[in-house]
């Protein structure tokens, strides 16, 4: 099955370790990522509170150049884009003015059929029927998963059983050899885009996950959405200020964990990215059991 | 030849103010067939009665079409007055012009052409009518009542106070429900078991009355006025007519650690049990499931050594009995949403964020505390306590749409219960709206807040977490100052949605009555038959058909009982002729069914039996269907379903739907 892979401007920028990690973990696997050709933005925050049409037919290019590559299967590992994607699909699939519009506007045929996937349904599609043979390392520590908003809701378009409490990442974590802990902020808001407009709020709302994963004993955060990992790691500094006691407990993508506990190297999996040192995770590795 | 008359309703003005009447009748006054025509104010009105009549017997008509409303409303009214004047009332027929037509159309001549149509169709239709004649049916005056809570105690209480033999039916060792388990009811704060217990001996002692407790229906076939139904009386290990109800087998019994059903799950019961002091019967009997004789192969026995009348029996089996009944009535209840239904709320994993009924149980004084309000993780007397009038209902994403009703009502008066043991302590609420419609409801919730200091805030919650020792709830206060609100509880208390029971479809099934999509028994007509439902003779009670409080539940009780009083107030009923029947000719046809039975199988009421046919010397000639007409309901699926036309449906029969359908299709080109 070939899969296509949307990037989105996170990857390449601020979450540039999601998808190196991504990559290297899938090419571990022996499994190929197809980039789309010339894709482009996905609307991201910004389309959808100014155009409707816009906010469909920026991902709808994207899907349609996909369609036109002959791709069945998208992974979009960045949550927001995800949720651009899909609510494009959404509308497309279930009106046809909508798409008939659209494909005007696109000067391409569209139709919005292939699958897209989040980063969890591909770990576990792909990933997981051959990943035991490639796992050399146990990540043995305690480990706070971390959705957010936009991987866990709105249920329509993520799929996922229990959106309150989503546990598509913990099976990750347990497969990478830790020990996901059982905790209450898993899907509530870092503050999103207001890390560049009202800082100040972002270090007040990711305190709080910080501090509730920190007191229930975890020694590192994962996340699968690099809005997410920026506001909790670039943004430390200011969260240790809402903190009675500051902490230095890392934020890593969940392909980097995985990675790790296939044996790559941690330059290869951007590890050495991140603001907040994630060497306490890298030196978990063969620890002994927790 | 058919002399028919026609009869067009004015309604008032619902039918003239958008249909020409006149017209209609005048119109109609000439279509083959068709003697007199006329048109009237109000034509159910007495003089409009006589009007019929009196045309009737004038102009010798044979058939009446009768231009008005629904036949649901008034055909009743107009097959009197047609029987009045000498005729068989089923030559009597609805052109239904008002419901299908003048309140769905504007004023115009479209409407008056469709009204004429209608009359048309009705008209072709009376030409192919039949003599009809009631169908007689014997009928069994003895009601089975299925449920022993408040409910099925009313119901039988009212069935048997009338004269008439009961069978109630309790699956659970005691009569009782969840009524038993209740604190204090609102809104007058009486003690539950109170005014319950007493009314549970009533049963217990009453002459027309036969309980079996810890029993299950295991099927029902027949018809109304004469079901059949067997019982299974599970295997109680414990002979009822020895056992003094002494309790000293329980006191030894060393199975002491499984969840108390009657306390919620916050204590521990025996394996050989009653389920709480003022059972009826008061008589323990044996979980087989937990009891250490049966699960470790005969190992124990001590409650057999010890009983002072040798009355365990560990060799019992369950045995099945066979009952006969005229009509039954269902009272089997409802479950509630455990608090484990909630993720965000923790699934219910901390033990102090606890259901409803667990509320009641430690606000009781029969319960594991004493009626201390106590929290179930350490004992402790909680300071603040959150309670969470919604949680599930009326919330789509948990599949739950409909209000549980009750929840408003009963968070009110916990609240109030706990504010009146513990004066210091906080209670909160959060709501999304106040339901308290009722005698003495609103009253009770503004107490609540206004007298009793329970801080109301109207909102939900998204997430209840603990931190430092403290249940942390978040919510929101959606009023004048909104603002996102957390408050740090000692407890939290979630009115968790009312559902139907876990087997509430497999006894849908066995009795052959619909429910809905949530599996809550459906009744007959949401308003006009409320308790019946689409089996003729069974009647719901209670909660089994939606959330209703303890006032609404004995209300509808006490009207199953009167629609099963007045059931049995004959020693025949009579039923409407309206029913299918499998044609039957002179020997050597007999009949043109061929014994296919695809009938049989697509009837949804078991009304299709199957008649031997044989010559006079006893030889088998042939099979065919019939139609028991004590059970069809004429709902008509067999006669769509039979291959070679034998079935035909009495008043609406294939020949008359086609002469309707031709009587459409031929109109006259106008």
């Amino acid at each position: 099955m070939r899969v296509g892979y949307y990037p989105g401007c996170s990857l390449q920028g601020s979450g540039r370790e999601y998808s190196e990690s991504l990559l290297a973990v899938a090419e571990k696997c022996g499994i190929v990522l197809e980039e789309i050709n010339d894709w482009n933005c996905c609307g991201a925050s910004a389309a959808h509170s100014l155009n409707h049409d816009l906010s469909v037919a920026l991902p709808a290019r994207t899907l349609a150049l996909a369609e036109k590559q002959g791709l069945e299967q998208i992974l979009v590992p960045c949550a927001a884009c995800f949720s651009r994607l899909a609510t494009a699909q959404q509308e497309l699939v279930s009106s046809e003015p909508m798409r008939s519009k659209i494909s005007d506007y696109l000067e391409m045929p569209v139709k919005g059929s292939a699958r897209i996937l989040t980063v969890f349904e591909f770990l576990q599609e792909h990933i997981f029927p051959v990943a035991d043979q490639y796992i050399v390392n146990k990540l043995n520590h305690k480990t706070a998963c971390y959705y957010g908003c936009l991987l866990s809701r709105p249920k329509d378009l993520t799929r996922l059983e229990y959106p309150e409490d989503p546990m598509e990442m913990e099976a990750v974590m347990e497969k990478a050899g830790a020990t996901p802990i059982d905790w209450a902020f898993k899907t509530e808001c870092c503050g999103a885009g207001l890390s560049v407009s009202r800082t100040d709020i972002v270090a007040k709302l990711s305190a709080k996950i910080v501090e509730d994963a920190v007191s229930r004993g975890a020694e590192s955060i994962v996340v699968a959405c690099p809005m997410c990992q920026m506001n909790l790691d670039l943004r430390r500094k200011e969260i240790n200020k809402q903190m009675d006691q500051g902490s230095d407990i890392p934020v890593m993508f969940v392909t980097q964990a995985l990675g790790l506990s296939m044996g790559l190297s941690a330059d290869k999996l951007g590890l050495n990215r991140h603001f907040v040192s994630t060497g306490k995770v890298v030196s978990c590795v063969g620890r002994k059991e927790v | 030849m058919a002399r028919i008359g026609v009869f067009i309703c004015h309604c008032g003005e619902n039918i003239s103010a958008t249909v020409d009447v006149e017209k209609v009748a005048r119109l109609a006054g000439k279509l083959s067939g068709v003697a007199y025509s006329v048109d009237y104010k109000y034509m159910c009105s007495d003089p409009g009665q006589t009007l019929i009549v009196d045309a009737i017997k004038e102009h010798k008509l044979t058939g009446i079409v009768v231009g008005a409303c629904s036949p649901r409303m008034h055909e009743g009214t107009f097959r009197k007055a047609a029987e009045k004047a000498g005729i068989n009332p089923y030559f009597c027929e609805m052109a239904n012009i008002r419901e299908h037509c003048s309140w769905v159309h504007p004023k115009s001549d479209e409407t008056t052409r469709k009204a004429l149509d209608i009359v048309r169709t009705m008209v072709e239709k009376v030409k192919n009518d039949t003599a009809l004649f009631p169908i007689k049916v014997p009928v069994t005056k003895t009601a089975l009542v299925i449920g022993g809570g408040i409910a099925g105690i009313q119901a039988a209480l009212d069935i048997a106070n009338a004269g008439h033999q009961v069978i109630m039916v309790e699956k659970t060792p005691s009569i009782g429900g969840h009524m038993s388990q209740l604190s204090e009811t609102f809104p007058t704060l009486d003690c539950s078991q109170c005014i319950l217990t007493p009314r549970m001996v009533e049963v217990a002692q009453h002459p027309n009355i036969t309980l079996h407790t810890f029993a299950e229906v295991e099927n029902v076939s027949g018809f109304i006025g004469n079901f059949d139904v067997n019982i299974r009386l599970k295997a109680k290990s414990v002979d009822f007519s020895k056992c003094t109800g002494c309790g000293s087998c329980w006191q030894k019994c060393p199975a002491k650690k499984i969840p108390d059903e009657f306390n919620a799950g916050m204590s521990f019961r025996t394996a050989i049990y009653t389920p709480f002091p003022q059972a009826v019967p008061n008589k323990p009997v044996i979980d087989r499931a937990n009891c250490t004789w049966f699960t470790k192969g005969g190992k124990c026995g001590i409650c057999a050594k010890i009983c002072p009348t040798g009355a365990i029996d560990y060799t019992v089996q369950d045995e099945i009995i066979n009952v006969k009944v005229g009509a039954i009535v269902t009272a089997t209840g409802f479950d509630i949403k455990h608090s484990d239904f909630f993720p965000e709320y923790g699934y219910g994993k901390h033990p102090d964020i606890i259901d409803g009924l667990q509320f009641e149980r430690l606000a009781s004084a029969s319960g594991p505390t004493g009626g201390e309000i106590r929290r179930p993780s350490d004992g402790k007397v909680p300071e603040t306590v959150v309670f969470l009038a919604c949680a599930g209902s009326r919330d789509k994403a948990k599949g739950i749409e409909y209000c549980s009703k009750i929840c408003c009502m009963y968070t009110a008066k916990h609240a109030m219960l706990y504010k009146h043991k513990n004066h210091h302590g906080k209670a909160h609420v959060f709501y999304m709206d106040i339901r308290s419609a009722g005698k003495s409801y609103d009253e009770f919730v503004r107490r609540a807040i206004e007298e009793d200091d329970v801080n109301y805030i109207r909102g939900r919650v998204s997430r209840i977490y603990e931190k430092n020792g403290k249940l942390m709830v978040v919510g929101v206060d959606t009023l004048l100052n909104a603002k996102p609100v957390t408050i740090e509880a000692d407890m939290v208390v979630l009115a968790t949605a009312v559902i139907a029971n876990e087997d509430a479809e497999s006894v849908a099934q066995k009795l052959h009555i619909s429910y809905d999509k949530h599996k809550f028994f459906a009744e007959a007509h949401p308003k006009l038959k409320p308790v019946e439902t689409n089996t003729a003779g069974i009647t719901l009670a209670g909660a089994c058909q939606s959330a209703k409080d303890i006032p609404e539940t004995v209300a509808q009780a006490s009207a199953a009982a009167a629609k099963t009083i007045i059931l049995f107030s004959g020693s025949e009923m009579t039923r409407e002729p309206v029913v299918a029947t499998v044609n039957r000719s002179a020997a050597p046809v007999f009949t043109t069914c061929t014994g296919c039975f695809l009938c049989q199988e697509v009837c949804p009421y078991q009304a299709i039996e199957r008649e031997e046919i044989r010559d006079r010397a006893g030889n088998l000639l042939m099979n065919a269907a019939k139609v028991n007409a004590g059970l069809c309901q004429g709902c008509g699926t067999c006669v769509a379903m039979c291959r070679n036309k034998s079935i035909d449906l009495q008043g609406f029969s294939n020949q008359q739907m086609l002469s309707e359908v031709m009587g459409l299709l031929n109109a006259p080109f106008e």
